[in-house]
């Protein structure tokens, strides 16, 4: 049992840093590039994931040794969909404004992969207490990632940082950086950033 | 218990669970939603008809006109949704007339995925410091017949004339032409009622 040595703490932390979802492991690509065009649309859509992430953690976990391994894929998505739905309905009915900022966004969490990913290689092999901190580390480290995404992107293509004027009228706006290239270039110079940090650190 | 017996119980029993979760929360959460969309049909009708005092539904085919009437009971404008395709995808806003179609009183956008900083002008124009909403209210009294057109890079001088924004030339037309269209079937169709009615 190896798994066993692996202090309990770094299940949660590693989702910031070393297995970051989308830095490392770059997955939930689709919901990050589409919705961090600016700053609280990332937490917004981070907020949805986290929530999926930990509920469906929690009930795959629990209903881990119920569930026949042949049907386990089927069962997840179900699940997971569930979460989707009751989190999508909540926005709608209580935060309408975010509800349609992020459009068919929210119900897309359901083909996120960094869910099904952490079901398939977590939590439907690890106790209910593991499971939940390495949701709750992913999630935020997921959440992290699109808040810096959607402040660059904020900031440099509205010249606002969550609704704050912070650039002066001076400033021309690189509306390229609010469209899609502008996703993909932050994101692509983000992930360079982090792989030059973990090479200088093994290096050191 | 055979495993093929076992994965069609898990399988119907997480299914029916989710079921009954979601209902129970649609339930919950449906009048809320709904109140939501009422409040904002509202406060369109509201923007594009500003001077009414009641609003009656009129459905006619498949679009619904709302005749904004006074105290009096007298229409003062009629106001109805009007969608089509812009730039990149569905534009649908609201679109208030005078009750002989004459004139708009209004349009204001509902829905829109336009190009962020340029197409979206349609909605709001933050480099336009006096005006930002000068586009949607360029369509307050602009004559309807024969049809309105877009004039680019000047004043518009006719009556059924209107400005293009300057990058966004084909979600200004879009537009021009989503309403064009909307009220002419609206028109034909108002009218049809009114004979059946009298």
């Amino acid at each position: 049992m190896a798994k066993k040595k692996i202090p309990i703490t770094h299940e949660f932390i590693k989702g910031f840093w070393k297995e970051n979802p989308v830095l490392i492991s770059l997955l939930g690509l689709c919901p990050t590039l589409a919705v961090s065009n600016s700053a609280i649309n990332g937490v917004a859509m981070g907020l949805a994931t986290t929530f999926v992430v930990i509920c469906s953690s929690t009930m795959i976990s629990l209903l881990r040794k119920m569930i026949p391994h042949q049907v386990r894929i089927a069962s997840f998505i179900v699940i997971i969909a569930t979460f989707v739905t009751i989190a999508d309905r909540f926005l709608a009915a209580f935060y309408p404004d975010i509800s349609k900022e992020l459009g068919p966004y929210v119900p897309l969490i359901v083909v996120n992969c960094l869910i099904l990913g952490r079901q398939e290689a977590f939590a439907s092999k690890n106790n209910l207490g593991r499971s939940l901190l390495d949701a709750l580390g992913m999630g935020l480290g997921f959440l992290s990632v699109l808040f810096v995404l959607g402040s660059i992107r904020e900031i440099l293509g509205s010249g606002t940082w969550l609704t704050f004027q912070v650039l002066g009228d001076g400033f021309h706006h690189w509306i390229v950086m609010i469209l899609p290239p502008g996703a993909f270039l932050t994101l692509g110079l983000l992930i360079g950033l982090s792989n030059w940090i973990n090479d200088k650190r093994a290096k050191a | 218990m055979s495993t093929s017996l076992k994965m069609v119980i898990v399988l119907t029993l997480i299914a029916t669970i989710s079921g009954a979760m979601l209902s129970s929360w649609d339930n919950f959460t449906m009048p809320r939603i709904q109140e939501h969309r009422q409040r904002e049909l509202v406060a369109a009708i509201s923007d594009v008809l500003p001077e009414h005092d009641h609003y009656d539904e009129v459905v006619v085919r498949e679009l619904t006109l709302y005749v904004g009437k006074n105290e009096g009971n007298e229409p003062l404008g009629i106001a109805f949704q009007a969608t089509g395709s812009g730039f990149q995808g569905k534009i649908s806003m609201m679109v208030g007339v005078e009750p002989d179609f004459s004139k708009l009183t209004g349009i204001t956008i509902l829905e829109q995925i336009e190009t962020p900083g340029l197409g979206t002008k349609i909605v709001e124009d933050r480099s336009n410091k006096v005006n930002p909403f000068w586009f949607s209210d360029q369509f307050r009294s602009v004559h309807t017949y024969p049809e309105i057109t877009v004039v680019k890079n000047k004043k518009p001088e006719r009556v059924t004339e209107i400005q293009a924004i300057t990058g966004a030339t084909i979600s200004s037309k879009s537009i021009v032409k989503i309403i064009n269209d909307t009220v002419q079937k609206a028109r034909s169709e108002y009218q049809k009622f009114l004979d059946e009615v009298s």
